[in-house]
């Protein structure tokens, strides 16, 4: 199964189909920290002397500011949040400042909130890791800018200013490319002060920063992402997987293929046979050409019917395997409560399903091999590169590209897609190829958002109170078999698995969530928000029950327990506030409110909707962020936006389903997404904050769910415990 | 031997004639502005026209624009491109910005045959083009302000 090879990082030389097995100290070379480092975990960032005009900004004679992100970028902007941070405290003119991808050196790149060993994108720490790094950069390199032409012009570095690119002393002027090269061979200076808030030109405000980046390349075809890598003789390689999680290659024809037009090759590889040729369609009609005899003696054979109906029997039926959290006396509570209320959830598999399909291209030359691709976590993927190459892992370059989307699909433990391609590379003599993935490829994948099962059960005393809260959790674990395992399964809990459900910003006295982890040969990973995006969904679906049940309003409900939780409570009021809360909507107008915090932001929506002819409208969706202080407005409101529409496509209409094994679905006919017509006017309000900043780039996706099936449940007295809402059940 | 006329030119390809147009496009010629998606018309990141109409060049094989009139995201120009390129900027409308060259292409389209055109032109217009980062709402506004700067 592919959970346990990724347990042990199988690497693979295809030229021998000799398997190396890579542990996971030695993959991760004794580094690897919790995926989001628990807080006891997080170590410090190392000693920073690091000369930023060697590292994060390069300034060339001609003037051109290059900023090397330590941050992919999958639409998330983040090139734009460390433009801002960095422009912040040196003063360059936009116009010179261009952003690439850093990888290769964990010292510089090492995502801090993952305790800074290795470098890394997800769980939303983007503008958090760099907050400070990024602005530090940018002071010291000003700092040494100006020293640099205090020198040229042999005055004092007190006297010379900055502003747009321009080094100033009184009518004297030097752009940054007329001293970069002597700054950048000073000593590095220390104690460098950053800028106070209240200088701030940038942060916080709402320049366009984000966009003058690349809006204009985006809205003109002028940006390459992977799949537009050019090299001199660069092939294609499309894939044949098997039709079954878990099953292997046994035998292969390809003597058809191999003589059409345009193929270089067939090969094997772990994964599959790949076919190689000129060009993808050539690539692709030689795939239809080529016979697989499969070995499924080990695959996953089940249906997701048949996966469901057990998840739920051990949900409703069984007490859990493992305890996430345990306050007060559930069982208790649940005896002296007046009333009883239950309720089961059921979530789908989920396919990222990110508009590029997945690829990477290699090449192995001289005994160096390069990957370019939207690479998560470089760090790791180059020694799984170098494995595969059967070289070291300094003589692995990688390429950062911007990729369309991502959503979790490239942070994959064991570089799925980067094996295929340096494998394939390394079968047709290192010549350069792109591994190309079609979309079907891409659904059947695996590596989905798990498929989940949650009960609950909650009392209520006479008042309306609520004193007893019990979930009971049951799915497959991201984590398990994984390198992260030590730092994110605690006494058999895969965080992931809990997040969203076993803290709450309720005050319930007594509280119990219990989790068991189920197996399946179907693999699995993170997936916009993670665990948020179906306990989110349980959590705030049943309140809404509870509230309903109680006889209270949900906004009044929930802020009477949320006495401790300011930040929760801030979001909602901002939240109710803006929304209107309290006024009549018009006829055939119906609200719901959800409220999650995730990755350190808080976040509570409001969605109107109607339904009309049995058809569920979302209209607007009101939401209210607290994300510390705001780095870049704009770009918060675009990604809270993002988020309620990828959340609301999945909850309406997406689910990934097995038939004895099978993934049913394939493309965007049957794996639905959100369309045009189908997405709400958002609006987003940020609560105003002094707080370390958060991020906002999955954070929207948690509420929208619970708060449309809230709003729809006001519409026609239907709750919505099946998931998506197309589902026969909820009919 | 296909003939066709691409971004303005003369364009001679020597090549299957069931080759979509999108591969044809991409690998042969080059032009790399027009993306692939699906391969099976279902979420228009291959949009391009031919003699003016969009269409999903994944599903559009070469021999059928022999003698056409191909344009990509490459060979767009003129005051409506540049209304609407404008109004994607200024409202930093793209994410990943990978389906935004189909995006860009569906919408100049619809400007150039309607100058006003109402949510549910849009709608219209724009349902078969997917956006996994959900800018549909900045896409939305883009499209009236571009028309709003043309009128």
């Amino acid at each position: 199964m592919l959970n346990n090879l990724m347990k042990n990082a199988v690497v693979e030389t295809p030229a021998s189909r000799r398997h190396f097995l890579v542990g996971s100290a030695a993959v991760a070379g004794g580094l690897m920290i919790g995926f989001r480092a628990a807080p006891a975990m997080a170590q410090a960032a190392p000693a920073a002397a690091v000369n930023p005009l060697q590292g994060y900004i390069s300034i060339g004679a001609d003037n051109v500011i290059t900023i090397y992100s330590a941050h992919m970028d999958m639409g998330q902007r983040i090139y734009g949040g460390i433009a801002t941070l960095v422009n912040e405290e040196l003063r360059a003119d936009w116009a010179q400042i261009k952003v690439e991808g850093g990888a290769g050196n964990p010292r510089l790149f090492g995502n801090l909130k993952w305790g800074g060993a290795i470098q890394g994108t997800g769980g939303s720490t983007g503008i958090a890791s760099s907050f400070d790094r990024y602005r530090q950069a940018g002071a010291v390199a000003r700092t040494m800018l100006i020293q640099a032409a205090a020198a040229e012009w042999k005055v004092p570095a007190g006297e010379v200013t900055v502003e747009n690119g321009m080094l100033k002393h009184g009518n004297k002027q030097l752009a940054f490319g007329a001293v970069a090269a002597k700054a950048a061979a000073l000593p590095i200076p220390a104690n460098v002060a950053l800028r106070e808030p209240k200088d701030w030109i940038y942060i916080g405000k709402d320049e366009g920063v984000v966009g003058k980046m690349d809006s204009r390349a985006k809205s003109s075809g002028q940006q390459n992402f992977t799949i537009d890598v050019k090299l001199p003789g660069l092939l294609t390689a499309v894939m044949i997987h098997p039709p079954l999680f878990g099953a292997t290659v046994k035998s292969f024809d390809a003597s058809k293929a191999k003589g059409m037009p345009g193929v270089v090759d067939v090969v094997q590889i772990r994964r599959g046979i790949a076919v190689v040729a000129d060009n993808m369609w050539r690539a692709m009609k030689a795939r239809e050409a080529v016979t697989v005899v499969w070995d499924d003696s080990k695959a996953e054979k089940r249906s997701t019917k048949a996966l469901m109906a057990e998840y739920r029997d051990i949900a409703t039926k069984q007490a859990g395997k493992a305890v996430a959290t345990n306050t007060g006396n559930v069982e208790q509570g649940l005896k002296s409560a007046a009333r009883v209320l239950e309720a089961t959830f059921e979530f789908p598999y989920l396919a990222h399903a990110a508009l590029e399909p997945l690829n990477a291209v290699a090449r192995i030359e001289n005994g160096r091999v390069e990957v370019w691709g939207g690479h998560q976590m470089p760090d790791i993927y180059q020694r799984i590169a170098a494995g595969v190459a059967g070289v070291a892992p300094d003589k692995v370059t990688m390429h950062v590209m911007k990729t369309g989307g991502g959503f979790g699909r490239r942070a994959v433990v064991d570089g799925d897609i980067i094996q295929e391609a340096v494998a394939v590379s390394r079968s047709i003599g290192g010549r350069p190829v792109r591994v190309q993935w079609d979309r079907e490829n891409d659904t059947r994948g695996g590596r989905y958002r798990p498929a989940y099962v949650h009960h609950l059960k909650a009392g209520l005393d006479a008042q309306g109170n609520v004193v007893a809260w019990y979930n009971h959790i049951v799915g497959q674990s991201i984590i398990a078999g994984t390198p992260f395992e030590g730092g994110y399964v605690k006494n058999g809990v895969d965080l992931t698995s809990v997040e969203g459900a076993n803290k709450l910003p309720y005050a319930f006295p007594n509280m119990k969530v219990d989790l068991t982890t189920t197996t399946a040969g179907v693999p699995v990973l993170w997936w916009r928000a993670v665990g948020s995006t179906h306990t989110a969904y349980a959590v705030e679906a049943f309140i809404d029950e509870l509230a309903e049940a109680a006889g209270k309003d949900p906004i009044a409900f929930r802020l009477a327990m949320m006495k401790d939780s300011p930040r929760h409570a801030g979001v909602l009021r901002l939240a109710a506030e803006k929304a209107g809360w309290d006024q009549p909507l018009p006829a055939g107008r119906f609200r719901g409110v959800a409220l999650a915090e995730s990755f350190d932001t808080f976040v509570a929506q409001i969605a109107e909707v109607s339904i009309t002819n049995g058809q569920p409208k979302v209209h607007r969706v009101v939401c209210a962020v607290d994300c510390g202080v705001v780095v870049n407005p704009d770009n918060v409101k675009a990604q809270i936006e993002g988020g309620v529409g990828f959340g609301l496509g999945a909850v309406m209409k997406s689910q990934l389903t097995l038939e004895n094994g099978r993934v049913v679905e394939g493309n965007f006919d049957a794996y639905e997404v959100l369309r045009f017509d189908e997405m709400p006017q958002v609006e987003v309000h940020m609560v105003a904050s002094t707080a370390k900043p958060t991020g906002v780039g999955e954070p929207g996706v948690p509420p929208i769910g619970p708060a449309v099936a809230n709003a729809l449940y006001q519409a026609n007295k239907k709750r919505l415990r099946v998931l998506p809402f197309t589902r026969p059940e909820n009919a | 031997m296909i003939q066709f006329n691409l971004n303005g030119r003369a364009q001679s390809l020597s090549v299957e004639g069931d080759m979509p147009l999108l591969w044809a496009i991409r690998d042969v010629v080059g032009l790399t502005g027009t993306k692939f998606g699906c391969g099976q018309a279902l979420c228009g990141a291959c949009t391009i026209w031919v003699d003016g109409q969009p269409v999903r060049s994944c599903q559009t094989p070469l021999s059928d624009v022999a003698g056409k009139n191909v344009t990509t995201i490459e060979g767009v120009s003129g005051r409506v491109t540049e209304a609407v390129q404008n109004a994607w900027t200024a409202l930093d409308v793209p994410q990943c910005g990978y389906c935004q060259s189909g995006q860009v292409m569906a919408a100049i389209a619809l400007l150039e045959t309607n100058k006003k055109p109402s949510d549910a032109d849009i709608d219209a217009a724009m349902n078969g083009n997917i956006c996994r980062c959900a800018t549909y709402q900045r896409i939305r506004a883009a499209v009236h302000q571009a028309a709003k700067s043309l009128a």
